[in-house]
């Protein structure tokens, strides 16, 4: 194949479109304006508005007008064109900012409450303090005006540092629903409530009752669990740290080459078909095809490979990869919210908003968890009220609020999402896009996995992999000769015959009198000399004496590999021997995935001879040999109904129904079609490695979420009880709801904590 | 019991009951189908505390647009999730969402905050 050559701008019309979001819009009459006003512009061919979708639909010559023109005249019309990228680094680095005032609104509530917190806890033990009980003795003015001046500050604690539990609890109210702020709310309200009639009227509570305020409650419960939320808040934005990156990564311009000039234009107005330029160190700025230089370049931010790829014309670039020493021209093929990176970026954001199947039985609790712990909490109230020791009021309200409080309905919540998020994320680091929580729950209980040999296992193409001459021949003499003759061929044997004459840096020759015999061989004169390539009947059918090539050939065969037989000036020369190469880690990773317990099966159509060698050679145990292609989805289901859990992998097109049947579809992808609609694990890179990092990272994540959800629910079913008092009675054991709250706090930071633990995962087969 | 017991237990016993029949018995409230403008079902839903309306009657095979405004910060409700249509959504703080699908079967599905604490139905109708 040499029709590969440079792919220059076509020079007649460059006609482009974009689609723009538009804001604005009132009436139907508006499209009408807009369409008129853009038509009227020159260089703008077409328009067409979409009132219910509010986008418009440009032509425009890309030579005359540019995206930011067009942009310009929306605008002038009295509307605005949004963003034809959805994904910009603006909107993320607004919502940062607004997570950062969140976090620091949360913490200057904790430093209030916290202060108050200080002397309210002190003056609860006034014997601690020389002198404070001869100031204030029990049931004394003075310190009835204490806890006065005590009930005013921590007021403010409740209204201000408190505020977001009050309008959280009325905002659910409202849709007849109850949450964690709802909790808080009810409990330290209580405490506060308390506290007031114990501070203005200590005498109606009967003298054993000891009626002491619990300021010190109310304002430490609530410095607790700000400080809980502002630190769950901080956590929290790291999960979605991958995504953070990708977004970051994206080239901010391009240098297009317009109108025969170099133009450097940001990269959302670069469009199909435009020729563009990188330099050594550059980013490349969105995906393509290299059309003129070569280079190599790192693409590890998106394939998770570390090692550079090397560039030539023809080549697929990806957009937001960086361009190590050469210079190179391409020609964009996918730009704006096309591009690869945009749909990785959209793919995992998908999947950490989705659901994982575990989280059912959370979802069942969740309607019903927070009215059963208040209805929990007025139960215990009552049990202490009519069957506690005295003080019977006291401890009563003291298991009521520590009931309310300790409850932490956020654990349950935040447990499987916030792992989710970051075991997804960690994917598309490594290059892994895992489409749902669903697909990674599934992944992670898979026993069986279906590898299709071409293209999955091997290079899938063909290459030269022996020669062997005749006496009186010479290795690169005869390549060269044959590679010249193959050049002229369209047969998929010859591309590999010539690539491997490139690759021992021999220069091809032209030949002449070339015959092609379809299906058999092909014929001709290089350098003056008769060459013919083909079958062994072909050449026999030319009068070669055979015999010789044919016992060479029979080595191949049982090798899986095709023979290709050639005569020079009517002599038997050589056999050269192409196979589809097995890809250099595919042996290594096969060997992992039988580590981790899986029964690994090779699925493909050739004969079983070439089948079992290439078993043999990668370490596959089951092969499944001459299956065409629309029965691979067939032998799925087979082994399916033997109850495996199967995982296919193969490419994302002829292997779709196979990749659709299987529990989890796997798809190799090629460059920059990351978007496969049949698989639910896309592999960017080639490598059959990403099989089992993504394996690898379903179990972690996995595991990670039982650890969350049993440590949930554990401190729940374990906490709320002792909460209620039910040590009481053997150890004497009543929380204080101060604990209560601190414990709160701390085990939705420990359920974020420990997802982020994820973070720090790295791949198993990880070369160092 | 002394009378200060009973009156305690009474009044406990009550608030349960309230508990209950206000969490849990909510009336059913069956709502028109939402209209048609332009050939799609379209809905405005504030996401504040839940999710306003939590229930919305659509009709099948009709391209729907949910439209979600979060007006609050509580990180809890930053992201909707319809698990039956295979959407989420993230939803900015005082900016318009659009969720656009078409039901292709009549049922009872749910869309959820991400945790499941807010939840709303979509009633789809043939």
């Amino acid at each position: 194949m040499l029709h590969a050559h440079h792919h220059k701008n076509e020079v007649s019309p460059s006609i482009s479109s974009v689609r723009l979001g538009l804001k604005g819009m009132g009436c139907a009459s508006c499209v009408a304006t807009i369409e008129k006003a853009l038509l009227a512009q020159q260089g703008i061919h077409t328009a067409s508005v979409n009132f219910a979708a509010s986008t418009v639909e440009i032509g425009f010559d890309s030579d005359i007008v540019s995206v930011s023109a067009i942009r310009q005249v929306i605008k002038e019309a009295g509307y605005s064109a949004v963003e034809p990228r959805d994904d910009s680094e603006e909107s993320l680095q607004k919502e940062e900012a607004e997570k950062l005032a969140e976090y620091q609104t949360l913490m200057k509530k904790f430093w209030l409450a916290g202060a108050i917190s200080i002397p309210n806890v002190l003056l609860m033990y006034p014997q601690l303090i020389p002198g404070l009980n001869e100031f204030m003795p029990p049931e004394s003015l003075e310190r009835q005006i204490v806890w006065m001046i005590q009930g005013v500050l921590t007021t403010f604690v409740l209204f201000w540092s408190g505020s977001q539990f009050f309008t959280g609890m009325w905002a659910a109210l409202k849709h007849r629903s109850a949450n964690m702020h709802t909790l808080i709310s009810v409990g330290v309200s209580a405490a506060y409530l308390y506290s007031i009639v114990a501070t203005l009227f200590p005498h109606i509570f009967p003298k054993e009752a000891a009626a002491e305020p619990f300021w010190d409650v109310t304002s430490v419960v609530i410095a607790l669990v700000v400080l809980g939320l502002a630190m769950e808040s901080k956590a929290k934005g790291k999960t979605s740290e991958a995504i953070k990156k990708l977004i970051g990564i994206q080239a901010k311009t391009a240098r297009v080459i317009r109108g025969g000039t170099q133009k450097e234009i940001p990269v959302e107005e670069v469009l199909v078909d435009d020729i563009v330029l990188v330099r050594p160190g550059e980013k490349i700025p969105v995906d393509g095809i290299v059309t003129e230089g070569a280079s190599s370049v790192d693409e590890s931010m998106i394939t998770g490979e570390p090692i550079p790829a090397e560039k030539s014309v023809g080549d697929e670039v990806i957009g937001a990869t960086i361009n190590k020493n050469g210079t190179f021209y391409f020609r964009a093929t996918k730009v704006g919210k096309d591009t690869a990176l945009a749909n990785i970026i959209r793919l995992v954001q998908q999947a950490q908003g989705s659901k994982a199947p575990i989280q059912r039985i959370v979802d069942q609790v969740a309607a019903f968890f927070v009215p059963t712990v208040m209805i929990l909490s007025l139960l215990a109230f009552m049990g202490w009220y009519n069957f506690g020791p005295e003080p019977r009021f006291i401890f009563a309200i003291i298991s009521l609020v520590t009931t309310l409080i300790i409850a932490c309905p956020c654990a349950l919540g935040l447990a499987t999402p916030t792992s989710l998020t970051v075991g997804i994320g960690k994917g598309a680091e490594n290059g892994i896009l895992i489409r749902s929580g669903d697909a990674l729950q599934t992944a992670e209980k898979i026993n069986a996995i279906i590898l299709d040999k071409t293209g999955t296992i091997t290079e899938g193409k063909p290459a030269l992999t022996d020669i062997t001459v005749m006496p009186d021949f010479e290795d690169n003499e005869v390549l060269k000769l044959a590679a010249s003759l193959e050049a002229l061929s369209e047969h998929p044997l010859a591309e590999a015959v010539v690539e491997g004459a490139k690759q021992a840096d021999l220069s091809l020759v032209p030949a002449h009198d070339v015959k092609a015999v379809t299906g058999h061989g092909i014929s001709g004169t290089v350098e003056g000399r008769n060459v013919l390539i083909g079958t062994s009947k072909f050449l026999s059918e030319q009068g070669v004496a055979v015999d010789g090539l044919i016992d060479i050939a029979e080595i191949y065969t049982p090798k899986g590999k095709t023979p290709i037989l050639i005569a020079i000036d009517g002599k038997a020369a050589a056999v050269f021997a192409v196979a589809d190469k097995v890809k250099a880690d595919s042996k290594e990773a096969i060997a992992q995935l039988h580590r981790m317990g899986l029964e690994v099966f090779m699925i493909t159509g050739d004969n079983k001879v070439t089948a079992e060698a290439i078993a043999k050679e990668v370490g596959v145990d089951h092969v499944l040999a001459e299956v065409l292609p629309e029965q691979k989805a067939h032998e799925v289901q087979k082994l399916q109904s033997r109850g495996k859990v199967v995982a296919m992998v193969g490419d994302g097109i002829n292997d779709a129904p196979a990749l659709a049947a299987a529990d989890i579809g796997l798809a190799i992808g090629s460059g920059t079609d990351v978007a496969i609609e049949a698989a639910d694990i896309t592999l960017i890179k080639g490598s059959l490695k990403g099989v089992v990092t993504a394996m690898d990272i379903s179990r972690a994540t996995m595991r990670n979420v039982k650890q969350n959800l049993l440590g949930a629910f554990g401190y729940n079913v374990l906490g709320i009880p002792v909460a209620m008092g039910v040590l009481y009675p053997f150890f004497g054991i009543l929380l204080s709801p101060i604990i209560a709250g601190g414990a709160m706090a701390f085990s939705s930071v420990t359920v974020v904590s420990n997802a982020n633990r994820l973070r720090f995962y790295k791949p198993k087969g990880a070369k160092s | 019991m002394t009378w200060d017991q009973i009156l305690v237990t009474i009044s406990s016993f009550f608030l349960i009951a309230l508990i209950i029949k206000f969490f849990w018995m909510k009336p059913k409230n069956s709502q028109p189908n939402i209209a048609v403008t332009d050939g799609i079902q379209k809905q405005l839903i504030i996401v504040k505390g839940g999710y306003t309306p939590d229930t919305i009657s659509v009709k099948k095979d009709i391209p729907v647009r949910l439209t979600f405004r979060r007006e609050e910060n509580a990180s809890c409700s930053e992201m909707v999730v319809l698990p039956d249509f295979e959407k989420s959504e993230k939803l900015p703080e005082g900016k318009e969402i659009n969720i656009d699908f078409t039901p292709s079967e009549t049922g009872e599905f749910e869309f959820t905050c991400q945790m499941s604490m807010y939840r709303g139905k979509l009633l789809v109708s043939a």
